[in-house]
């Protein structure tokens, strides 16, 4: 990864952030402000999801099944026992490592 | 919300996300970035999700257009989170300025949740101030012992992200349509892995905000609970 795309990343994580404190702070009304804030509203679950998705089953172009399912399904009983957040990320990365340990 | 109440919640949050920390430097650092790429991302880009995008479609070997798409596209909803921190912003400018660095979820998260505009700011610094140490601290450390530790995945570190996805993609599951736009991107997402480069899959299962927003606002049009 350049420093060109480093800085390129930089000015647009900041230039979204500033939009909006100084821009969508200001201007919540009108139709299209409306529609786009419906669409960016929905882009974490949906870009979330497929993150969690690729990050666990995608093996460079392919479907992998394999122990990092394992650490998805505790971290789901962990999220959904109420489980502080330390919680979830040190169980799914223990499940894993030992699912590894066992598969051999 | 008492006012140690909430900074030591923003503290707590922060060693969490810290640990989160550490899997990007070794991630970042088995992508073959520098320790000063590191310090740069997690310092001036400071969004976590946009950082691990990024890294993990260069460690795919996907392009830089795709992996700076990817993260833009996670960057976006931070521009969101402008109005609902604004009541605990500092009138001025540069205050202003210095602050959007810090709008981050966790930010958000703690800031929305006061009653007081005095306790949403107080909240929104510290936490912010917090993460942004533990989150820089965690990478630095996480890119030195990358070497060390050899492989992330021995040690379970693949699974971290994708565990820390699962407890913030909570909030976003609340309602229909984030439901729908849940199973809709990771469908998609399915769907693209074999047939499309690394990084490629997240701009595809973006597009499935776009049916589910038009069927929800169909649905509250007739009346009916989206």
């Amino acid at each position: 990864m350049s420093w060109l795309m480093i800085s390129v990343l930089i000015a647009g994580a900041y230039g979204f952030k500033v939009l909006g404190v100084f821009g969508l702070a200001g201007h919540r009304t009108g139709r299209v402000a409306g529609r786009m804030a419906e669409l960016t509203a929905l882009i974490p679950a949906a870009l979330f999801a497929a993150l969690i998705v690729v990050q666990t089953l995608g093996s460079d172009q392919s479907i992998s099944i394999d122990a990092r399912l394992g650490g998805l399904l505790v971290s789901v009983v962990a999220v959904s026992r109420r489980a502080p957040f330390v919680v979830v990320v040190v169980a799914a990365m223990a499940a894993t490592a030992t699912l590894r340990v066992v598969a051999g | 919300m008492a006012l140690t109440s909430h900074r030591s919640e923003g503290f707590v949050l922060a060693v969490a996300v810290g640990i989160v920390g550490i899997t990007f430097g070794v991630l970042a650092d088995a992508a073959g970035l520098s320790l000063a790429k590191v310090v740069a991302m997690s310092a001036l880009v400071f969004t976590g999700a946009s950082q691990f995008a990024a890294v993990s479609v260069i460690d795919g070997g996907g392009s830089g257009a795709a992996a700076v798409g990817s993260a833009m596209l996670l960057a976006a909803r931070n521009a969101l989170y402008g109005p609902v921190v604004a009541r605990g912003m500092p009138r001025s400018t540069a205050g202003r300025l210095l602050g959007a660095h810090f709008v981050i979820d966790e930010t958000t998260a703690m800031s929305s949740v006061q009653d007081t505009s005095d306790d949403a700011g107080d909240a929104f610094w510290w936490t912010g101030l917090w993460l942004w140490s533990f989150w820089a601290v965690g990478s630095v450390g996480g890119s030195l012992i990358g070497s060390v530790l050899g492989e992330p995945e021995t040690w379970g570190l693949d699974a971290a992200f994708p565990a820390a996805f699962v407890a913030l993609i909570v909030p976003h599951l609340r309602s229909s349509p984030g439901r729908f736009a849940a199973l809709g991107g990771a469908g998609l997402a399915i769907v693209a892995i074999p047939l499309t480069p690394a990084g490629v899959p997240l701009l595809v299962a973006a597009t499935a905000v776009v049916p589910v927003s038009i069927l929800a606002t169909r649905a509250t049009a007739n009346g009916t609970k989206p």
